[in-house]
């Protein structure tokens, strides 16, 4: 299979006085349509790696590579777009803008694409939403409703320009094993049907277990690297 | 761009206490700056109007000593037709003389005038308190000191009597008061004829004057150029009234100059509110322009966001300044009046001056968001996304 994303030697240092190695040469690559879990204990490092695939941080040093083309030699217009159109963000915090209704954070990224958006594109947003079970509460400003809904509006917002990636951190924090379990099956379901590479960041075994391949971390460094 | 716009808007609309207090901020600003102008163009426009509103203001005399012009028929059909601001030409056969009656003598300015043209410059039927105005020979117009000096009635007869010692006796058909005292009690006017026969100058005058529209009364000199060039005659002398009127100029520079201040430091302050305030919403903000950029979008739609907040700030609080302004100086206008009625403040309510404030608040406003617009580019995604 293609690789869509590859990492050679990646160490991400914080601070410049005092120096705090969090990655230590990651050597990594992911298949294009694969499902993949990333664990580890809290400050092994799994959100600053996440980050750097996302391309909204920078490794010290090492190469990032998207389907084959360093991301150092992309403009800052370039990494923009390429954001926009290739990935889909979940965040360890929602994320959602206050100002705009749940619809409309959905719509935000197509709205960045495009400018406008076309009466198909609600339509499509509206049954995004009705997946993840929020068509009721569609026309709420994001700061109206609960911490669980919060994060399945986070979820539907990317997936509304079809991303070749999507980049999830924790996304089923907030919510109750029933509804993980349900939000699971729903992107598991999305990558089967559009071959939607996903990286997942999860603390729950479960989840893990049901994607095709576990990276765990442990001290900035891989530990382990399952695949099934 | 449509996007910034949006944003913007929302923006604005989810901090509405706030955005109202720039409006507001910046209306105060730009109505200040527009009652000041109209009350500095009020009270210089009184000024000039009060100074040269009834006299000549380019004059022309010939340069020789016998201050005679000769062939002033076409010249005077020339002048009027070179430049659309001149409002008023009028001819005039001035000279020294002595007036006479019941033993009194004393020095007088005769006047022979074309009373319809002078007119459009003295206003001089409105300006007759008793009486009527020459029509005939020897009937002459006198100023109302001369009444009062020498006790003169209507139809009584005064003796002129020229520099060469040539009598004439003239009936005095009405009194005129120009509120001036020089003029009330040294000027006597008749007919350009009985003038030219009086002082033996048939065929001949000795000025011509002109007055120029409102608009081109700071352009005065610029008229009498063009009117030295396209007459082209190096036997005549041109003045015009900012020769004349030169320490009256250089207040109305000095009050203008005051006045341009007082507006530059409104504006420098409203733009220094806005671009402080502004300051403030990109941090406010920073966690939205954050996820935004986390989305994809560029840094140059962010910039367009915080454009576009003090384009809509400036247009609302230039729009209500302008409201407030026009209130404020229409209040006074109407509201502060002298007991006869006039209002106390002459305020110049010029509506090009009042758009070109409005503009100059708008594009002020867009200014001051400048420094935020590019703050918001520099923002970096991850420092928001780490730090929840
Ligand atoms: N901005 C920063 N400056 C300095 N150190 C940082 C910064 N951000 C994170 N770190 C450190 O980097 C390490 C890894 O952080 P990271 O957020 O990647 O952990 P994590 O694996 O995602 O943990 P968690 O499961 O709690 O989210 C931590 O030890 C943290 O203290
Ligand atoms: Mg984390």
């Amino acid at each position: 299979m293609n690789k869509i994303l590859e990492l050679n030697n990646v160490n991400k240092i914080y601070g410049t006085e005092i120096k705090n190695q969090v990655l230590y040469d990651i050597n990594l690559s992911f298949e294009e349509g694969s499902f993949n879990s990333i664990i580890g204990q809290s400050g092994s490092g799994k959100s600053t790696l996440l980050n750097i695939i996302g391309t909204l941080d920078k490794a010290t040093s090492g190469d990032v590579l998207i389907e084959g083309k360093d991301i150092k030699c992309m403009s800052a217009n370039q990494l923009a777009d390429y954001r926009n159109r290739t990935i889909g963000f979940v965040f360890q915090f929602h994320y959602l803008l206050p100002e705009f209704t749940v619809l409309e954070n959905v719509l935000m990224p197509y709205r960045i694409q495009n400018g406008k958006v076309t009466r198909d594109m609600i339509r499509k947003a509206e049954e995004t939403l009705k997946l993840v079970g929020l068509d009721k509460v569609k026309d709420n400003l994001a700061t109206k409703i609960s911490g669980g809904q919060q994060q399945r509006t986070a979820i539907a917002r990317a997936l509304i320009n079809n991303p070749k990636m999507i980049l999830a951190d924790e996304p089923t924090g907030n919510l109750d094993s029933d509804s993980t379990e349900t939000i699971y099956d729903l992107l598991r379901n999305i990558n089967e049907e559009y071959k939607t590479t996903f990286i997942i960041i999860t603390h729950d075994k479960r989840i893990a277990e049901k994607a095709d391949r576990i990276v765990e971390i442990k001290d900035g460094r891989i530990n382990l690297d399952l695949r099934k | 761009m449509i996007l910034g716009l949006r944003i913007a808007i929302r923006f604005l609309k989810s901090n509405k206490g706030q955005t109202l207090l720039i409006v507001l901020g910046i209306a105060i600003g730009v109505s200040v700056q527009i009652f000041i102008g109209s009350l500095i163009q009020g009270l210089q426009k009184g000024l000039v109007e009060k100074t040269i509103g009834n006299s000549s203001q380019i004059t022309i005399t010939s340069g020789k000593d016998e201050n005679k012009i000769k062939d002033y028929e076409q010249l005077v059909e020339k002048v009027n037709s070179i430049d659309v601001n001149i409002s008023a030409v009028s001819v005039s056969s001035d000279n020294a003389a002595f007036l006479e009656y019941n033993g009194n003598s004393q020095s007088l300015l005769v006047r022979g005038f074309k009373i319809d043209q002078a007119d459009d410059i003295y206003d001089i039927y409105d300006r007759i308190t008793e009486g009527s105005y020459p029509q005939n020979e020897n009937e002459i117009l006198l100023g109302i000191d001369l009444k009062e000096n020498y006790d003169l009635n209507i139809n009584d007869k005064v003796v002129i009597t020229t520099t060469k010692q040539k009598m004439t006796e003239c009936k005095v058909v009405g009194f005129f008061d120009f509120k001036v005292s020089s003029i009330n009690s040294n000027w006597g006017i008749t007919t350009l004829e009985t003038a030219q026969k009086i002082f033996e100058a048939e065929g001949s005058i000795t000025s011509i004057e002109i007055q120029v529209t409102d608009a081109a009364v700071f352009t005065t000199d610029d008229i009498a150029t063009v009117i030295k060039d396209s007459i082209n005659r190096q036997d005549l002398k041109i003045v015009h009234w900012k020769e004349q009127n030169e320490s009256l100029l250089s207040g109305l520079q000095g009050q203008s100059i005051s006045s341009y201040m007082i507006q530059v430091f409104v504006m420098i302050s409203v733009i220094l509110g806005i671009a402080s305030v502004l300051a403030i919403t990109v941090i406010q903000k920073s966690k939205q322009i954050g996820i935004l950029k986390a989305m994809g979008i560029r840094n140059s739609s962010t910039r367009y966001i915080f454009l576009f907040e003090g384009f809509i700030l400036g247009l609302f609080g230039a729009i209500l300044g302008i409201l407030f302004g026009l209130g404020l100086s229409l209040a006074f206008t109407k509201f502060a009046l002298n007991p006869d009625g006039t209002p106390v403040i002459n305020l110049y309510i010029n509506y090009s001056f009042i758009l070109l404030s409005g503009i100059i608040a708008i594009i002020a406003s867009v200014l001051a968001a400048l420094i935020p617009a590019v703050r918001s580019s520099r923002l970096n995604p991850i420092d928001i996304i780490r730090n929840n």
